[in-house]
């Protein structure tokens, strides 16, 4: 089955990030999510915590350019989420063969494999960027995820001129380059 | 400061600013030199790495806000009343007057059912549930014992006050913060003894009767904090059958227990605690409940005197809660509760010998 034109709009959104989109499958979807963990002896803060795991590997795969979604928005969350939670349940060291499927679900494995790839890059990167300290924190952030100009940067932080910021920010990066791709490789 | 000059190149390159003439001579550049082509492609990754990362924090950003929005509006609900305020008044309005009417009624009829049952009902026994703390009696032939075996120790109870209560209680946080029951702390004021004997005066500085659980501080300066603790606080429930284990001070020394989880519920279906198959004794209250890995499931607190080993424990989840409300209400203090247990997979008998070091005897005193 085609996922039809109202839910390509929406997933288009999602890859924007457009938050009237967010929060549309958010709303149809959460619900159920949360009724499933809640049986299948989580809490609400797990039921969050998968839910958004599971959004988070949809927008991953309405971005690549080879995207094609066979199914319902819902069934795809759906399934995806079973899949989260049943590992999560391992990992606890928790049973549960109560984990139901009466609701369709499709084979998400290779998703959730490049998912977590891509999770335990985020992380490396956040861990970088958190033990860079301050300011190159911030400047590199300024910099490179807001896209301000170097002569903004330097009038925010106080830099006499903006080749002086230049200057730091270079430094900054060549530590953060340093810090993720020591743990990247070790990764890989 | 050519490094510099360079990584901006190689930036402006990948960005696609520079001119047609610019490029072309950068182009050749990379073609001739391989170390600058290799730093072409390697800050190209970086490059596309961190907007990956900038994205994937956008949209994380994005779901906190349209849960938080969803959750404000009820359209999605994490177990608080649903805040449907405009349908209930409608509701209100139009069903006013059969409401009143049913009400008036349905209060006539539980009055007058009320009454009968009071009149029939044979009268209840109070104690179908024992509390595990000590009670003064018991306290005082231990004290009489423990002065008569060591007359040099002299205790930390400040003059002229008795004893109320006792129990146990485990550390929550190394710098000193002790959880334990709040029926075990009757008194005005409580000290705690460690495994050694030693004893260190504590403030009770949080409690809560209605989850039955309080938190002391360790005030003394003789207290040595730890550098962390062995054991984790589960925050998830736990399942039924699991096996259990329990260290507390029924008698003055500390005394190891075991068992297994009985039912998910506690006595007449209180979902706060759980059900345990064990045998514990007054002065158990308060004491940690651990799994096999090490994990505080749950804290001793209440036995059923009409069965023999049924004993019933506060759910450890109750901890974050209590923790939560105390930080509320006393921003200065501030508690880490450890998630993760450095037990898993050890031997029962190390285990104990590392938690033991952080259960303590719990005395309450009175003026």
């Amino acid at each position: 089955m085609k996922a039809d034109t109202n839910e390509q709009a929406l997933l288009k959104g999602l890859a924007n990030n457009d938050s009237k989109a967010i929060e549309t499958i958010y709303k149809d979807n959460f619900n159920t999510i949360q009724a499933f963990i809640l049986n299948n002896n989580g809490s609400y803060d797990d039921a969050r915590d998968i839910f958004q795991e599971a959004m988070i590997a949809l927008y991953e795969k309405a971005q690549s350019e080879s995207f094609v979604l066979t199914c319902q928005i819902k069934t795809y969350v759906y399934s995806i989420c079973r899949r989260l939670w049943l590992k999560r349940l391992q990992q606890l060291g928790r049973y549960s063969n109560q984990v139901d499927s009466l609701e369709e679900t499709i084979a998400v494995e290779e998703d959730l494999e490049n998912h977590e790839k891509r999770n335990a890059a985020f992380a490396i990167m956040d861990r970088a960027m958190n033990s860079l300290g301050e300011p190159c924190k911030s400047l590199l952030e300024g910099y490179y995820l807001k896209k301000m100009g170097m002569q903004e940067l330097a009038q925010e932080f106080g830099y006499t001129n903006a080749d002086n910021a230049k200057n730091q920010k270079y430094k900054c990066l060549m530590r953060l380059k340093k810090l993720f791709f020591t743990q990247y490789n070790i990764g890989e | 400061m050519d490094d510099i000059l360079l990584l901006e190149a190689i930036e402006r390159y990948l960005s696609g600013d520079m001119s047609a003439e610019e490029r072309t001579y950068f182009e050749t550049l990379r073609k001739n030199t391989p170390e600058i082509d290799q730093m072409v492609v390697e800050h190209n990754m970086f490059l596309h790495q961190m907007d990956m990362y900038s994205a994937h924090r956008n949209l994380k950003h994005g779901l906190h806000e349209a849960h938080q929005r969803l959750l404000d509006r009820g359209d999605i609900n994490e177990g608080e009343a649903i805040s449907t305020r405009g349908r209930v008044i409608q509701l209100w309005n139009k069903y006013k007057r059969v409401t009143a009417i049913a009400a008036s009624v349905g209060g006539v009829i539980a009055l007058f059912i009320s009454g009968l049952v009071m009149y029939f009902a044979p009268s209840v026994n109070g104690n179908q549930l024992q509390q595990l703390s000590n009670d003064i009696a018991v306290i005082k032939k231990n004290q009489q014992v423990q002065g008569n075996l060591i007359n040099e120790v002299k205790s930390k109870l400040p003059e002229g006050v008795r004893f109320v209560s006792g129990g146990s209680g485990f550390l929550i946080d190394p710098k000193g913060f002790i959880i334990t029951n709040a029926h075990v702390l009757k008194g005005s004021g409580a000290i705690v003894v460690n495994n050694k004997g030693k004893e260190f005066n504590a403030d009770i500085v949080h409690i809560d009767p209605e989850k039955d659980l309080a938190i002391l501080k360790v005030t003394d300066k003789e207290f040595i904090p730890r550098k962390n603790l062995p054991y984790g606080i589960r925050k998830s429930a736990s399942d039924l059958g699991e096996e259990i284990y329990t260290l507390g001070y029924p008698r003055n020394e500390i005394v190891y227990g075991m068992g297994y989880l009985s039912a998910r519920s506690g006595f007449d279906g209180d979902s706060l605690s759980y059900q345990l198959q064990m045998s514990a004794n007054p002065g158990n209250s308060g004491a940690p409940v651990l799994n096999k890995n090490g994990e505080i499931i749950g804290v001793l607190s209440t036995r059923q005197s009409s069965a023999e080993g049924v004993v019933f424990a506060v759910k450890s989840k109750n901890i974050f809660g209590l923790v939560e409300s105390f930080r509320k209400s006393d921003t200065a203090e501030k508690i880490k509760i450890p998630s993760k247990s450095n037990l898993r997979g050890t031997q029962r008998k190390q285990q104990i010998a590392e938690v033991e070091e952080c259960v303590f005897y719990v005395k309450a005193f009175a003026k």
